[in-house]
């Protein structure tokens, strides 16, 4: 018993062994509470679908070596923004989406261009930096919200007519456009958004292996080394966090077009916490992640936040309990990974 | 030895000493008298240091299981377990890196927590620990301690923005302002400073001596230790091999002792190709800002199909030549390839140039300790030469990574270095220093270089190991006529297999030796004692 608990441990590592007890054990406990099980299963697959990009973003960023990408709310910025443009534009249904997707390619590449050159500044303390960097420039476009020229009235404050709206609906846009993109008699699951991600994946995983892709994980795995093999450093963390940031904000195009609303301002303050908790459960660290850390977190962490909320809060019907349990375990696992940075030497 | 044991301040017995089951010292005896200045010389990692962390009962050598033998203070057998029994018993140290408060002024850095205290209307109350600095009492110590070294400087400046030749000065004034002390160790004092500085420094030394003050002075700047000692102790791979008085030194002697012959030219060429007198890389007054390892303007001409060794103490600059070649730390100066110039300080220009380089930081630079040993031995003459790729779909755009390539490419290098491990997916962490050090062979073998830079390629490894990389490069330069520059801090590793060895003395080549010269003449260059010596002899 023993033997094997410590096989699990070695092969898995703490976050996933723990959090797949615990998730088991929930799924017990809402079986006796008689809760819909189907129910739950399905709901977690909708959040599974709507985060899933949000935690693929992570993985160039651990790659090319800055280690997880705390500031990925710039890039969530960036694709809300192209998303309000494509609303204004009055461009609905799938190739609404499609649109914003494009629309927020070159602004995230700009953003995640300047961030880089503030990366390559600070190598060591990317994850500090970067956590800061995120939460002021959330706050720098509360400001930019209000401010911004949008005309439409779905989407500005109705009484004055300046500034966007803290929700804004897309229903009648394209609401769930991935979600139900391909549907099956009598199955009610988001297969589209599923597609969607496994594409984003297959092109991640094909760019890993381009001559590209390698040099980028030998400069995150061993600076000096790479260095020393011809590789500019500088150029591939560059690369990689350019790609975090656009994966970020196709992400959040994602996430909204499943969610059915766009959430600015303090919306995407917390946002990259939980795509980071999600790959760290998925047995990632900050130095090493692959495509299977992401599908494996995701797939962990959305099921545990879904399924926990209505078996704790019928076990304990008073104050949301639930959200508790969430915040300890995004922000307990993050705290996890963030003590084994320097690896296991 | 027939003098009575009583005159001696320390005595050392038979000290013994390993460091996980390496023996670093094999029964070091040696005595000092008051006023007696002893020399200890040696080569890096002859035990020098080991010696002195022993007498001062540094914690690295109890943490390690402590040591065998006897240690006599003033006759009393003694046991000094931590510094601070060593302090009272009257040993000082003077460091060869400043153990210093840059902010603090002199006095205070001389008085560190041993300040003279006076009471005042709090203190009488609350108790002692308010006591305050009687500031004044303690800058008349600190001006008497500068005054008996002959320092004239003023007392209250801050340590920050002292010269260097200072800071050690006020080193030693804070070692003689402890009143008991009876015995000065003095760590390579003068390696950081100028000649001008050394002279004083020396002088303060022969005064303390006057003074009744026993001095146990480390160094390897040969002509310093005729200078000042009265008796002279060699050591070598942790053996005492001679000790003499002072009128029975010389420098030769001393340089002989020191370097010795430790391995025997055994790998001696079979039926090598004669070497060619065709220049194949030249290095013309390089500079290179590598910390510790400057480089101060070398000029070096490597002949084709040669082994050349790059030799010396450590922090004279050896390493960095190597390293500024390949780009890795800031050079400056020309070198020509086959008489083509070389871009400096770009490591992929001098790989595309037909350069390669295992260096010597093997865990650090050479590897990528959580990745296969297959891609590591792939990675560089991927992202250089375009190696091991091939075209997604026939676009020819788009290059992916060759798997199969790549690990038949890592099955012929595992089996022709004969490295061991499980498999050519193994993460290089989990390697043996050796098979390691093969792995940063093969990854530069990978790049088909004309000329192989290696840096310190037995260090850690184990010595049957150490046997089989030294080999490998042999036959490299035999059969693939290879050029080889090796840079080693042993000496007897650089003689074993090198055709010409250039000695690198404060950041210059000091000299080319051929592996059969003899060791009186490696000994003076590594001393930086050779051009001196000759010039002296030709009178």
């Amino acid at each position: 018993m023993k033997n094997l608990w410590q096989k699990l441990v070695d092969k898995y590592g703490y976050p996933k062994v723990f959090i797949t007890i615990l998730l088991i054990i929930l799924l017990i406990i809402a079986i006796i509470q008689k809760q819909s099980v189907y129910g739950l299963l399905k709901d977690s697959l909708v959040r599974i679908g709507m985060n899933s990009v949000l935690v693929l973003a992570m993985v160039p960023s651990i790659v090319s070596g800055t280690g997880l990408n705390f500031a990925l709310s710039i890039g969530i910025i960036c694709g809300l923004i192209a998303g309000c443009i494509t609303i204004e534009m009055n461009i609905v249904g799938l190739k609404g989406f499609l649109t914003a997707v494009l629309i927020s390619i070159p602004l995230s590449v700009m953003a995640g261009y300047l961030y880089s050159i503030l990366l390559n500044k600070v190598k060591g303390d990317e994850m500090t930096v970067g956590t800061y960097m995120g939460f002021s420039v959330v706050s720098l476009m509360c400001i930019g919200w209000l401010l911004l020229p949008f005309r439409n009235p779905e989407m500005v404050w109705a009484i004055g007519g300046r500034g966007l709206r803290t929700t804004i609906t897309l229903a009648n846009k394209y609401d769930k456009v991935l979600d139900r993109l391909i549907t099956l008699p009598n199955v009610d699951l988001p297969i589209g958004t599923f597609l969607f991600f496994a594409v984003c994946c297959f092109f991640i995983w094909l760019f890993l292996r381009s001559k590209t892709g390698i040099a980028m994980m030998a400069a995150g795995s061993n600076p000096r080394f790479a260095q020393a093999s011809g590789i500019n450093v500088d150029k591939y963390r560059t690369i990689g966090t350019i790609l975090s940031m656009v994966l970020g904000g196709i992400g959040i195009l994602v996430y909204a077009q499943s969610y059915g609303f766009f959430q600015l301002y303090t919306g995407p303050l917390m946002m990259p916490f939980a795509a980071i908790s999600a790959i760290l459960i998925g047995g990632a660290t900050a130095r090493k992640a692959s495509i299977s850390n992401v599908i494996a977190g995701v797939i962990l962490f959305q099921s545990l936040l879904t399924i926990s909320l209505p078996v704790i809060n019928r076990m304990m019907p008073e104050g949301n309990l639930s959200e508790v349990v969430r915040i300890i375990v995004s922000n307990g696992v993050i705290l996890y990974a963030l003590t084994r940075v320097g690896g296991n030497e | 030895m027939g003098e009575n044991k009583n005159t001696y301040i320390i005595e050392l017995r038979e000290i013994e000493k390993e460091y996980y089951g390496n023996k670093v010292l094999k029964g070091v005896s040696l005595a000092v008298k008051p006023g007696e200045i002893h020399a200890l010389v040696g080569e890096n990692g002859a035990g020098k240091s080991t010696l002195m962390n022993i007498i001062f009962g540094m914690p690295v050598i109890f943490s390690t299981g402590g040591f065998t033998g006897e240690i006599l203070f003033e006759g009393r057998p003694v046991e000094i377990k931590s510094p601070k029994d060593a302090m009272e018993l009257g040993i000082g140290m003077v460091h060869q890196e400043f153990m210093l408060l840059p902010g603090f002024t002199i006095t205070e850095n001389i008085k560190l927590n041993r300040e003279i205290l006076k009471d005042n209307v709090a203190s009488r109350i609350f108790g002692p620990k308010l006591k305050t600095l009687d500031v004044a009492a303690m800058r008349k110590d600190a001006k008497k301690a500068l005054n008996e070294l002959g320092m004239n400087v003023d007392e209250w400046l801050p340590v920050a923005g002292l010269p260097v030749g200072y800071m050690q000065f006020v080193e030693i004034a804070r070692e003689i302002d402890k009143k008991n002390v009876k015995l000065l160790i003095f760590d390579e004092p003068t390696a950081v400073l100028a000649e001008s500085e050394a002279e004083k420094l020396l002088d303060a030394m022969k005064m303390l001596a006057a003074k009744g003050i026993g001095i146990l002075f480390i160094t390897h700047r040969l002509n310093e230790v005729l200078a000042v000692a009265d008796n002279i102790t060699v050591l070598r791979d942790g053996e005492k091999v001679g000790s003499m008085r002072k009128e029975e030194a010389s420098v030769e002697k001393m340089a002989q002792m020191m370097v010795g012959r430790k391995i025997e030219r055994v790998e001696k060429s079979k039926g090598r190709v004669e070497k060619s007198s065709e220049v194949i890389l030249s290095i013309r007054n390089l500079y290179v800002d590598m910390p510790g390892e400057e480089v101060k303007g070398v000029n070096l001409d490597v002949y084709k199909g040669e082994i050349l060794g790059i030799g010396g103490l450590a922090g004279q600059g050896k390493i960095g030549i190597a390293n500024g070649i390949m780009g890795l730390y800031r050079a400056k100066g020309e070198v020509y390839k086959n008489g083509k110039k070389i871009e400096l300080n770009n490591p992929r220009k001098a790989m595309e140039n037909g350069l390669a380089f295992v260096s010597e930081d093997r865990r650090g630079v050479n590897l990528m300790l959580d990745e296969s040993i297959e891609l590591n031995i792939a990675i560089g003459a991927m992202q250089v030469k375009g190696m091991f790729l091939k075209p997604l779909l026939g676009l020819n755009w788009i290059k992916l990574l060759d798997e199969r390539k790549v690990r038949e490419n890592a099955l012929k290098y595992i089996k022709e270095l004969d490295i061991r491990c499980t498999g050519p997916t193994q993460k290089t962490r989990q390697l043996s220093g050796g098979n390691q050090q093969k792995v940063c062979i093969a990854k530069a073998l990978v790049l088909e270089p004309d000329i192989l830079f290696v840096s310190e390629p037995t260090r850690g490894i184990d010595i049957g190991a150490k046997k089989l990389v030294l080999d490998l490069l042999v036959k490299l330069n035999v059969e693939k006529g290879m050029t080889i520059v090796m840079t080693s801090s042993e000496l007897g590793e650089l003689r074993s297999i090198c055709d010409r060895i250039a000695i690198v003395y404060d950041g210059k080549i000091e000299g080319i030796l051929s592996p059969q010269d003899s060791d009186t003449d490696f000994g003076l260059m590594m001393a930086g004692e050779y051009k001196s010596h000759s010039k002296e002899e030709a009178l």
